[in-house]
């Protein structure tokens, strides 16, 4: 498979309640670094092994939750193709102006039927503190805090699921990785969308409400790095809300809390690799809890009703 | 000496409980068996934990608009992961209104 479209994840915006304690979460606990507080108030940061200038973007505001997710695709080529595409696809898209954030080139920005707003860019500078390329170490910068590798993907909540899986898989060009499905209707309450040999970069589940965020996830080494993070969350009384444990979807280790203003956060390792000749794995909405909680094997209440 | 602690009557609860002044009516309700309050987020984002405090004093950190606008502030509405008691309170919880 050669990548081509959207590569990956690049970055996601988020509303925080209070910015000097958010800082401290996502620089002191999950470990990324801090790149630039601009005169907006906007705060970006990014995690070690990260090329890119920034991946995680914190926005001051008086309500917690998402403002956008962004994917990073291959060419302004590739740009130009998908607004073509969305626009086609009825979709309004509009242009933000390169440095609207600052190393962010040209983006293109539509809402999906789940109500939220993804942007697609090409250029972003790179990082001075990216992983080396000459004689290369493994770090740069030592790992901080719970050693975040990397942003990896996002779990987002809304209701035209089936709407937002038809332009990710017929426009974007992502493939469905994993879903859970209703055993008698057969309707998706839950999907997992791969653009590259990830088993997921972006997840959806049918939820009433449209344009919440589930959790804003990023990757780690392994799994003594999940127990890490645990003593972590327990030792600066991180607010904890399951793990750690393992999806049966993705197989991934994982643990999950919430940074200072109620948005859920996972560090998680591992997961099968996909690729696009795999054929779909499906589970019955039956057996939802192992899919979700492969130890517990039954989901917790926080699981489907917390989100901001 | 030991730490400021008020009394919380739970409406629709016979139970009476004790809530520190550092400690958020959630964690104080939580700790000591008030079930019918869903613990979510813990930290004033999600908007689970909502309660409206009908008698006493008591003060908040930041919550999210979206879950307690201001007019609802004025009225009592509170997150109880954000809010901290500086009295004897009355707090009913929104789930079971
Ligand atoms: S538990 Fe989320 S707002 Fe209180
Ligand atoms: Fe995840």
């Amino acid at each position: 498979m050669a990548l081509n479209g959207v590569l990956r994840p690049g970055f996601v915006q988020v509303r925080v309640l209070d910015m000097a304690e958010a800082i401290v979460h996502y620089r002191d606990r999950i470990g990324l670094t801090l790149v630039s507080t601009e005169s907006d108030g906007r705060v970006y940061m990014k995690a070690y092994d990260e090329f890119d200038r920034h991946s995680i973007v914190l926005r001051e505001c008086d309500e917690a939750g998402l403002d956008l997710m962004a994917f990073k695709v291959c060419s302004e080529a590739s740009l130009d193709d998908f607004a073509t595409k969305l626009a086609a696809g009825g979709y309004e898209v509009t242009t933000v102006a390169a440095g609207e954030q600052p190393g962010v080139g040209r983006r293109i920005s539509f809402v999906a039927p789940t109500g939220h707003r993804f942007d697609l860019y090409a250029e972003i500078e790179l990082s001075d503190n990216g992983p080396m390329t000459n004689n290369p170490d493994v770090s740069q910068l030592d790992p901080q805090g719970m050693k975040a590798i990397r942003f990896d993907h996002c779990l987002l909540y809304g209701g035209d699921i089936d709407g937002t899986k038809k332009v990710f898989e017929e426009i974007l060009g992502f493939s469905v990785s994993e879903m859970v499905v209703d055993d008698d209707t057969g309707m998706i309450i839950a999907l997992f969308l791969t653009c590259s040999n990830k088993a997921h970069d972006l997840a959806l589940v049918r939820h009433e409400e449209d344009g919440k965020l589930h959790h804003v996830s990023f990757l780690v080494e392994d799994w003594s790095s999940i127990g890490a993070a645990a003593d972590i969350i327990t030792r600066y009384d991180v607010s904890r809300d399951i793990g750690p444990t393992r999806h049966g979807i993705t197989r991934g280790m994982t643990i999950y809390f919430f940074d200072p203003s109620g948005n859920r956060n996972e560090v998680f390792a591992g997961g099968y690799h996909y690729y696009p000749d795999n054929p779909l794995r499906v589970w019955k909405a039956s057996s939802v809890g192992k899919a979700i909680f492969y130890y517990e094997r039954e989901l917790n209440d926080r699981f489907m009703t917390v989100v901001t | 000496m030991g730490k400021a602690a008020f009394r919380v009557s739970v409406e629709g609860s016979d139970k009476v409980i004790t809530c520190l002044a550092d400690e958020t009516l959630l964690k104080a309700m939580a700790r000591q068996g008030i079930s019918n309050i869903p613990v979510g987020c813990r930290n004033g984002g999600c908007g689970v934990c909502k309660i409206r405090v009908t008698k006493g004093e008591y003060e908040t950190g930041k919550m999210s608009i979206k879950h307690v606008t201001q007019v609802e502030r004025d009225d009592g509405y509170a997150l109880a992961c954000k809010a901290f008691p500086k009295s004897d309170l009355t707090v009913t919880v929104k789930n079971e209104e």
